[in-house]
């Protein structure tokens, strides 16, 4: 069973509904101890750091959470639960769950490429260049893109963490790994079939980086 | 690098697409579920859902065919036409919808805009805007003005400022139709797209007109669009989306693989 974490940021339904549509066992809840018995934890999010935040302290999920990625429970986080796995986001000026060094930045404001200013969000199909091979972009081709819609990036401390990198005026941190956990920036619930894909593979994965 | 979005529009009376949709085979689908799912599977970036439906019973239908889409199509889409509240919107959203749209009830009720960004985060938001052209005045002075009712309804706005305001308010996107050359399939008006895509930081989805791929061409490089929207020429099979998205490669255009 698949564990989605619902902390009140955005509407989580549409990554149940992906899973569902692959077949893969899910539930949508803030119950900590339906989630500890889950095999898997999604952490999505739409919204502000700030507030993401708040809620998870509210509800004592960072905590939680924070457990079962130190237990070695294969965890995917997808855009702001992505972003609010690190120290400290620019959103909200934020404090974040601390589970990976690093800091959110928002993109800049006179980001342009070839002479043009870059519209802010990112917001539409790109590319994410793989650093290194990972278990959860198995059978993903390099041409393969994904839907992104963000202001701000994950920036690691450590560019080991860094298994994917895209171009928009600046090439910035699109996926992260370390250990048992995965954290993308972009959406793979509305990323097609590559997105799937990932989703698939992340539901198969058992957590180990070596796999 | 982004890559230009292409996205058909269906448009939708109680439940069922206002025309048919012709594919492969010639087989019409009538079924706005089933054609969605064809336009994901061809490559369709997004899809725009446009309810056309006058009647709130009606509304509930709209609901339903949100639900089935999103069960099956894994893109993002939108759903637009009756949107007055934000409870309107919850509903459409919390049926799978990605984004949704707001045009006549914005201009009537701006705060719609910041309520609803406020709700469920300005990405969510994209307002559409039915654009005339018109001699430029003092109260208009882009020389192109707000119309609502396809067009029938002037509204003393002008387009620029109201594109601007719109970002103020928290739109996360603009889906930016000229009611001029809606329907000709003679191109995108290209000077109105241009001025509104670079006077804003959001996103432009260009509107009304598009007839070929060079069309398209025009108002993703020279227009400065974001993102362009088509319907017949897609709807009545004279261009596939694989098509339009190899003649726009041809021109270095950056268009998504279909994987």
């Amino acid at each position: 069973m698949i564990g989605i974490v619902d902390y009140r940021a955005g509407n989580l339904t549409s990554v149940a509904r992906a899973l569902h549509y692959l077949g893969e066992e899910c539930r949508i809840t803030d119950d900590p101890e339906l989630l500890s018995r889950c095999s898997h934890i999604i952490f999505p999010g739409v919204g502000a750091a700030g507030e993401a935040m708040a809620n998870l302290r509210l509800s004592k999920l960072d905590e939680r959470i924070r457990q079962w990625i130190a237990e070695g429970k294969p965890t995917l986080g997808i855009c702001l639960g992505t972003q609010v796995i690190f120290d400290y986001s620019e959103e909200n000026d934020t404090a974040c769950l601390g589970i990976v060094p690093g800091r959110v930045k928002r993109f800049p404001a006179d980001l342009a490429e070839g002479g043009r200013r870059l519209k802010i969000p990112h917001m539409g199909w790109n590319r994410v260049a793989l650093a290194r091979e990972h278990a959860v972009f198995r059978e993903i081709p390099e041409e393969a893109e994904f839907y992104f819609v963000h202001s701000y990036y994950p920036a690691p401390a450590e560019e080991k963490w860094i298994i994917g990198r895209t171009d928009y005026g600046q090439p910035f941190c699109s996926a992260v790994a370390r250990e048992n956990l995965v954290a993308l920036q972009f959406h793979p619930e509305k990323s097609g079939r590559p997105g799937l894909k990932i989703l698939a593979n992340f539901c198969r994965w058992g957590g180990t980086d070596a796999e | 690098m982004l890559s230009k979005r292409i996205i058909p529009c269906l448009d939708v009376r109680a439940g069922m697409l206002t025309k048919g949709i012709k594919f492969k085979g010639n087989v019409d689908i009538g079924d706005p579920v089933a054609a969605a799912e064809q336009y994901y599977e061809q490559g369709a970036d997004e899809i725009v859902f446009y309810d056309i439906t006058a009647s709130a019973e009606a509304r509930d239908i709209m609901i339903d065919v949100v639900r089935r889409v999103a069960e099956r199509i894994f893109i993002p889409f939108s759903v637009g036409g009756g949107i007055r509240t934000v409870n309107d919107m919850r509903r459409v959203i919390l049926a799978g919808a990605e984004k949704v749209s707001v045009n006549s009830a914005a201009v009537e009720n701006p705060p719609l805009i910041s309520d609803g960004a406020r709700a469920f985060g300005s990405q969510c938001i994209v307002l559409g805007m039915d654009v005339k052209k018109v001699a430029p005045t003092a109260q208009i002075p882009s020389g192109y003005e707000i119309v609502i009712q396809g067009g029938r309804k002037h509204m003393g706005i002008d387009a620029l400022w109201w594109a601007q305001e719109a970002e103020r308010l928290g739109a996360g996107e603009i889906c930016l139709n000229s009611i001029d050359a809606d329907g000709t399939q003679e191109g995108y008006e290209i000077t109105l797209t241009s001025l509104i895509s670079a006077s804003v930081h959001i996103p432009v989805i260009a509107s009304g007109g598009a007839g070929r791929p060079e069309h398209l061409a025009e108002v993703l490089t020279a227009g400065q669009a974001d993102a362009a929207l088509i319907a017949s020429m897609v709807h009545y099979r004279t261009y596939t989306l694989a098509e339009i998205k190899d003649q726009l490669r041809d021109r270095g255009i950056k268009v998504r693989n279909l994987w």
